[in-house]
Order: C-alpha cells, then structure tokens, then sequence
C-alpha cells in the first residue's frame, strides 16, 4: 500500500512570491526571516521524500462561481494549468503547468464516493494561489504530481466545520489504501483569522491575535474535540471575515489525526495575517 | 435586489482587463452596457442560453456606478469580490504600498458585527 510520508498544513500567503523574489530598494524588510522560516519548513517535506503531493486548497471565485459552486471538488486530469490573470495582476504570481496524477484521483474519487462523501469533480481545472503558493514555498521545482482537492470556505452556505475534518480522516484512508508504492504527501493550505474587504483588513498583525494563539495551540496539538467544541460557522465571523478558511486547517487535522501533535510549528508574525507552518510524520520522522 | 447579480459584475469585470478599465473610467456607461449584455450570460452555455430574469435593482446600480464600495459592502456583496475588482482599479492612485487598502479599511471603519450577510 501507499505510505503517507508526510501531512503539511500551512497558511497561503500570496505575497510571499514577491516578497522573497524583490531585491534592492523593493525588497520588504521582513523578507529574509520569512525565506529562512520558509526554507527551514520546505526541508521537512524535502526530508520525507514523496513521489505524489495530494493538495488541499480552495479557489477563491476564479474558476468556481455561483452559478455550480461544489462543495468538496477533486481535481483528475493529467495537468493542471495554474494562476489566474488577476493574481499576476494583484500579487505578481508567476502561470505555472503542474502534473496531475489521474490513478490517485481515480482512486480517491471512487473511495471517497463509497465513504460517504458526494465528491465533485473535475476533468479540466485550473487552479489557484491556495495550491500554487505551498508549491513555491514547499516544493518550487514543482517536479511532482499533485492530485487537487478544493473545499468551499468561501461561498455559504458551507459544510459544517466537522465535516471538514472527516474529510480530513477520509482522505487520510484512502491514501492509505492506495494499492500503491508511492510515497504521498498531504499539503493543505488555509488561514488563521482573516479579514479581507472589511474594516480590520491590512492591520500591523491579524485581525484577532487571540484567536491566532488559540488556533496554532489546538494545530499543534491535534486538539481536534477542543477545536470543534469552539469553532461553528458562525463563531469564525468574530475573528475576521475571511476566517472561515481556517476549516482547511481542521481538515489537515482531520488527517494527521486527534491527540496527534505537529512534529514540526512555526509561526510568523506579519502585518495582516499571522503565518503557521506544520508538518506531522505519521510514521515517524524520517532519517 | 439581487445579491448574486451584484456579486456577478464584479466577478465577470474583474476578469477582463478592457472591462476593468472601462469600469474604472465610466463607470455609469460600463454598468448599463453589462446589464444589456452582460447580466443574463449563464457563463458555460453559449449566447442563446441567456438567463431571462435576473435585474439588479436601483439601490445596487447606484452603489456600482458611484463605485461606492462601503455601500456594496452594506449590500451584501461578497467582501473579496469587492476587494479585489477595487484594488484593481484604484491601487495605482496610491504611493505608499498597501495605500489603498488601508484608504478601504478606513472608510468601512464605521461597520460593525455582524457583518451583512453575503449568502446569496
């Protein structure tokens, strides 16, 4: 079977291309810590060695509109074009060509389907920074399949934050019973609190600072019953606007596992948004 | 009143660099030229497929042709739609990075919570 050599759970901070990339007068003055924390966290993946990276991420109304909006979308196409016009626009994010791995989604589709889970799916998908930006961060070669699986934090109505993490939990068994030799990576990406067009956008740090702490200590932790105790839709409006992305992160929780703490956390604090870096070895921590 | 529709310019002009621009110099032209042409496009099917019914109402075409953000915010139009058509447009007005995001901010100061709701 399949192994699962790695779960990442990361914030997507669409900025991060620019600022790492800026030299001279451009180059923002929090540039360098954040390449060192990013290149400190890219190592732990690189140390797992995997040969296909399934992506949790969400489109932020680029290809997914109103008028068809799924809930849960696994991507099955041999390639994926990626990066939208209006994010080289807005963040100078780079067109990118990635490779798909059509027997993983096949696998995942039909397994998850049996599960319980009515997946939608698509056979030609252009995706978007939620993905592009851990592959610059965590693996900028982008020399590896990826299998894409989009949720709706972003349209409501949305799935209740639990369903989150059983997904979570699914995908985390189906790649496990991949009759396969690969070695696979789960990589999600979300937000602490978020505020994005609303008045608490843009400050000196996140929106709720205190929110922030709490959130990074149950990820940390696998804190997973005391997470979704606190956390309901509504309650992920106080926090910021844009919070509900921080059900991606329940999801990576819903794969490492409860009671299952981070091997490896780190934080950074910026103006806007508070970044956080995670990474779990379900099998132990490679040589 | 029809959330969705509002939340439809903003998506489909952001999408088209000539529509942006269109929208940021004329604002009261480009909204009437994409309520006849644009509005009733179901944008996976071709032109004879169009959506018969859909009309934003005065209240939503006044808050679109004043580009008055704060007021599509009240609306319910979706924050990130918003956010993003606007930065695209007004941006390159301000200096200082983030000049204009924070100019937004700014002028939602007044908001509380809860926020509007944005289901559509």
């Amino acid at each position: 079977m399949a192994e699962l050599v790695a779960v990442i759970a990361s914030t997507h901070h669409p900025f991060y291309y620019r600022a790492s990339t800026a030299t001279g007068a451009d180059r923002p003055p929090f540039a360098d810590e954040w390449v060192r924390k990013i290149e400190a966290f890219r190592a732990t993946l690189t140390r797992a060695r995997p040969d296909v990276l399934v992506m949790v991420g969400s489109d932020h109304f680029h290809q997914l509109w109103l008028d068809n909006m799924p809930q849960f979308l696994v991507g099955k196409a041999p390639f994926y074009d990626a990066n939208f016009s209006n994010e080289e626009r807005e963040f100078g994010l780079p067109k990118m060509l990635l490779k798909g791995h059509e027997e993983l989604s096949a696998h995942v589709l039909r397994e998850g389907l049996d599960a319980g889970f009515d997946l939608a799916f698509s056979n030609e998908l252009r995706i978007d920074h939620s993905i592009t930006c851990p592959i610059i961060t965590l693996r900028p070669q982008a020399d590896l399949p990826i299998v894409p699986v989009y949720t709706n934090i972003f349209a409501p109505p949305l799935p209740q934050p639990k369903r989150f993490v059983q997904l979570g939990g699914m995908i985390r068994q189906v790649v496990e019973s991949w009759p396969s030799d690969q070695r696979v990576a789960v990589i999600g990406t979300g937000h602490l609190s978020l505020e994005l067009g609303g008045p608490r956008q843009f400050g000196p740090h996140g929106p709720d600072p205190e929110f922030d702490r709490k959130a990074v200590g149950w990820i940390a932790g696998g804190d997973i019953e005391e997470c979704l105790a606190e956390v309901s839709l509504d309650s992920l409006h106080l926090p910021g606007n844009a919070t509900h992305g921080f059900m991606d992160f329940m999801l990576m929780m819903g794969v490492a596992g409860q009671g299952r703490r981070a091997d490896y956390v780190d934080t950074l604090d910026l103006f806007h948004t508070m970044e956080a870096y995670f990474t779990w070895y379900p099998n132990g921590a490679p040589e | 009143m029809s959330k969705y529709l509002l939340n439809k310019f903003l998506y489909t002009v952001d999408r088209d660099p000539e529509l942006v621009e269109r929208y940021r110099d004329d604002p009261a032209g480009t909204v009437a030229h994409w309520e006849a042409e644009y509005a009733g496009r179901l944008l996976n099917c071709v032109a004879g497929e169009a959506t018969t019914w859909l009309a934003l109402d005065d209240t939503e075409r006044a808050a679109l042709v004043a580009h008055d953000y704060p007021a599509l915010f009240a609306l319910g139009a979706h924050p990130f739609l918003t956010l993003t058509l606007f930065i695209a447009m007004f941006e390159r007005d301000h200096a200082e990075p983030l000049g204009f995001q924070l100019e937004y901010a700014r002028r939602l100061a007044h908001v509380t919570l809860p926020y509007p709701d944005i289901a559509t």
